[in-house]
């Protein structure tokens, strides 16, 4: 019985150390999210779907033209900034002055778009790197260097979106546009230029998810719906628009998918997270932090 | 400096300004006077391109205003403090401020604009740190106009800096008026306070359901029966 | 008014006497499919008019079907049973999300997030519980035993089924009558306008979008399970998920959200689209019907967000009338 429970609460342990991994990567792409949402209004549903394109951009650079990883990832966080920046302007931009949701279903018609791309280009086949970092053992726990090397580099990610957006002029203007959109042009602030350069920016963050992701998981079509709904949850529950609310919603959710998932399946952890979600709506229905207009 | 030539302006259907002509010169202090919904707002906002207008000509030193976007008009040389102030109230003063340096011409000044700024207001360096919306009005007001400030302006337009603040603060902000005009800025301001802003501008305008009814240097302005009458309770 | 009646009437005739004098299977086929993809769009749009927007009908869908195949394999429980209890499962989890939502005052962008996890959600769920549902591997209600089609709801003939999806189609159309005519469309419109406003004028606010949506989801719900009854074979893709919500959305925008007919133009436009793509592109087209899909939602919602119809009716009532004058 003794033994039967250090086991146990080894595995405990393991899970709690793994969730705050996941977190790491979660929140990267909640404060993407966010930070689209909270300069443009809009929310691209078809976010998780950046990224799988960006994951098949790492596949094809690193698996089929043998570039070095390192050399990779810069490339395909940049590819997927673009890919941002013309969402943004072939489909957002016209669509600025329409009623919201218009803009919200029209990402959904991307997100059918760059599906079906992938499937078309890339057939439904599950892909990899190839590459197998090792795991790295403490004690009894085991923890694979891929996901610690994720949490680092999402953590340097937002650390970096950090200071740009409190040390630069543009970051100070991204942060302003939201609070007076008006007035912004008496600033000198061009907002079509902000709005492009914020798209950007949320692709770069898609973008460097990608690139961590595809080290833990293999890459198909439809990857983007086994975190897609999650950051979306994450995102409402820590208020859309607040990044301290999604960073904080990131972690927790994390934890809950990781211990839930200890019991069974992974696909149960995203059960209990969303009845989590469901109950902390009850609780606090303006989010983790209200503040919500 | 500036020179607006038969300027029609409005939102939608509805038309503010009808043929306004209006100069302001170098070094000049002009006051704008008026009732409610008289158009003053309209007037500033289409000078500092926020509205465009439908017929008329607007010139900065001669270059021309409304064939600028309205994001490069700051970079003519005109600031504009807008009604209510319109801080960023979840941004600190300081960032606040330095909204006011966003073009790349005021970047390159920023240190010595935020001196100049911090000298003129002292308590805008106490507060630097502080969320702008929390600030008094009156801290507002200063800030607001601080962060105009920060692009180094030729000409600052002001709209209703008294508007809501306290009587001792009204006192105030015209002080600054006058001590910024001191330093040598143009300044162009509209206010309902008709009394305290002739005692700062040396010309003013009455301008009334859109039009431009009289004009002339305050002295004359303060002896007109109409003014008289209807501004100053005399 | 009376000749739109007789409109209606021949217009129905015509459909119940087709099967009866042309008998070609796979065009029959097509029209099933038609029938009742038709009536599930027009159960999101029921909702989706007045400005609920849910990404969750994927999910309603997936119970709908998925409990009615379960109920019959696991329980042999006939699916006339099973395919209410289904319809009720979904209504209850649909009552569980968007109570909380709508008593909170959750809208907008807020509400088709939580809605789009909804439908993210069942499919993990469908997908979790591979043991019993086969997973993403798909899933197919066992056959009866010869002679008991009916109880199972289970026909070989293309006729029976084209019966039964133009009855439910036509259930649906009046469905959707009914609730343009009745008080709740007025309050709804007036809670989609401005929810402070309406509330303050004496509109339950939560209960009527409540009702709304509980009934948008039992009608989803049933359409779930008639397909799979009809197919005989689900998948998680085909029936639930992001990608079935966001058909719907396309197929009401398509055909236009407003009329009553908008969304069974929108299936009529989805569906042989698929159709021509799936023929055009033999095995191929794996891919295909979901990128022009995608290509034609982003058109339409920015250069025609009346959809085809309601663009034509606009179009119809603004063009002036052929002049009286000689």
């Amino acid at each position: 019985m003794q033994g039967f429970l250090d086991i146990f609460d080894i595995y405990l342990l393991e899970a709690v150390v793994n969730g705050i991994l996941l977190g790491g990567v979660l929140a990267l792409l909640a404060l993407g999210l966010n930070l689209i949402f909270g300069v443009i209004d809009v929310t691209w549903i078809c976010y998780a779907e950046l990224v799988m394109i960006g994951m098949y951009g790492m596949y094809y650079m690193v698996q089929v033209f043998g570039l070095p990883y390192w050399v990779a990832a810069p490339i395909a966080i940049m590819l997927v900034a673009a890919l941002g920046a013309l969402l943004h302007y072939i489909v957002i931009a016209p669509l600025l002055t329409a009623p919201p949701i218009n803009q919200l279903l029209a990402t959904g018609g991307v997100l059918f778009i760059l599906q079906s791309f992938a499937t078309v280009a890339f057939g439904i086949d599950f892909r990899n790197l190839g590459i197998r970092l090792p795991v790295l053992a403490i004690g009894d726990m085991h923890f694979s260097y891929s996901r610690l090397l994720a949490f680092i580099a999402a953590l340097l990610g937002m650390l970096a979106v950090y200071f740009f957006m409190t040390r630069t002029y543009t970051g100070t203007a991204i942060r302003a546009i939201s609070q007076d959109r008006q007035i912004m042009s008496l600033m000198g602030v061009d907002t079509k230029r902000i709005y492009l350069i914020t798209s950007a920016l949320g692709g770069a963050l898609a973008g460097l998810a990608a690139c961590l992701l595809v080290l833990q998981y293999d890459v198909h079509p439809f990857v983007g719906l086994s975190f897609g709904p999650i950051t979306f949850l994450i995102c409402v529950l820590g208020g859309l628009g607040n990044f301290v609310g999604g960073f904080i919603a990131a972690f927790v959710f994390a934890e809950i998918i990781s211990l839930g998932g200890l019991f069974s399946d992974l696909e149960w952890g995203y059960v209990l997270a969303f009845a989590f979600f469901i109950v902390m709506m009850f609780i606090r229905p303006a989010g983790l932090l209200a503040r919500r207009s | 400096m500036l020179e607006l030539k038969s300027v029609d302006a409005g939102y939608g259907t509805f038309q503010a300004l009808f043929g306004t002509n209006l100069e302001v010169k170098a070094g000049e202090a002009v006051g704008v006077i008026g009732p409610n919904g008289a158009g003053k707002t309209t007037l500033m906002r289409v000078i500092s391109g926020l509205i465009r207008p439908s017929r008329g000509t607007i010139a900065m030193e001669g270059r021309d205003v409304v064939a600028t976007p309205a994001h490069r008009i700051v970079d003519l040389g005109i600031a504009h403090v807008p009604e209510n102030r319109r801080l960023f109230p979840r941004l600190t003063v300081d960032d606040n401020l330095k909204m006011g340096a966003y073009m790349p011409g005021a970047r390159a000044k920023y240190a010595e604009r935020l001196e100049f700024v911090f000298d003129l207001f002292p308590r805008m360096k106490e507060r630097r740190s502080q969320m702008a919306g929390t600030l008094s009005g009156g801290e507002q007001q200063m800030c607001a106009i601080g962060r105009a400030l920060m692009s180094d302006p030729k000409l600052l337009l002001l709209d209703e800096p008294s508007a809501g603040l306290a009587p001792v603060v009204v006192q105030q902000v015209f002080e600054l008026v006058k001590r910024i005009r001191a330093g040598g800025l143009t300044v162009l301001i509209v206010e309902q306070n008709v009394q305290q802003v002739l005692r700062v501008v040396d010309r003013a305008y009455l301008l009334e359901a859109g039009t431009i009814r009289a004009s002339g240097t305050s002295e004359e302005m303060m002896k007109t029966d109409t003014i008289k009458q209807a501004y100053l309770g005399v | 008014m009376n000749f739109r009646h007789a409109a209606w009437g021949i217009g129905l005739a015509a459909l119940i006497a087709l099967p009866f004098v042309y008998r070609d299977p796979y065009h029959l086929h097509i029209l099933v499919l038609i029938l009742i993809w038709s009536f599930a769009y027009t159960a999101w749009s029921i909702m989706g008019r007045f400005g609920l927007v849910s990404l969750g009908h994927g999910g309603f869908m997936g119970v709908g079907a998925y409990v009615t195949a379960l109920l019959w394999n696991h329980l042999d429980v006939s699916p006339w049973i099973g395919i209410p209890v289904s319809m009720v499962a979904a209504g209850i989890l649909a009552l569980v999300v968007a109570y909380p939502c709508f008593r909170f005052r959750i809208t907008g962008h807020y509400f088709v997030l939580v809605t789009l996890a909804l439908s993210g959600i069942v499919l993990q769920v469908i997908t979790a519980t591979r043991d019993y549902t086969g997973g993403s591997l798909g899933y197919t209600p066992n056959r009866a035993r010869s002679g008991s089609g009916l109880m199972a709801l289970q026909f070989d003939d293309k006729t029976t089924w084209y019966l039964i999806a133009l009855a439910v189609w036509v259930l649906g159309l009046l469905m959707w009558r009914w609730v343009d005519r009745s008080m709740s469309r007025y309050a709804m419109e007036a809670i989609s306008e401005d929810e402070d406003a309406a509330a303050a004028a004496g509109v339950n606010v939560t209960a009527e979008k409540l009702k709304i949506t509980l009934i948008s989801a039992l009608m989803t719900a049933l359409a779930g399970a008639l397909y799979c009854q009809y197919q005989m074979f689900i998948s998680p893709d085909t029936v639930s998920g992001i990608a079935v919500s966001l058909q719907m959305v396309f197929a009401a925008i398509v055909g236009g959200l407003y009329v009553s007919l908008g969304p069974t133009v929108g299936a009529i436009i989805t569906i042989l689209l698929a159709e021509v793509l799936r023929i055009g592109f033999g095995t191929k087209a794996v891919g295909w019907d979901n990128l022009v899909y995608g290509l034609l939602l982003v058109i339409f919602i920015i250069f025609l967000p009346k959809g085809i119809l309601g663009s034509v009716l606009d179009r119809l009532k603004t063009q002036p009338k052929p002049s009286g004058t000689k």
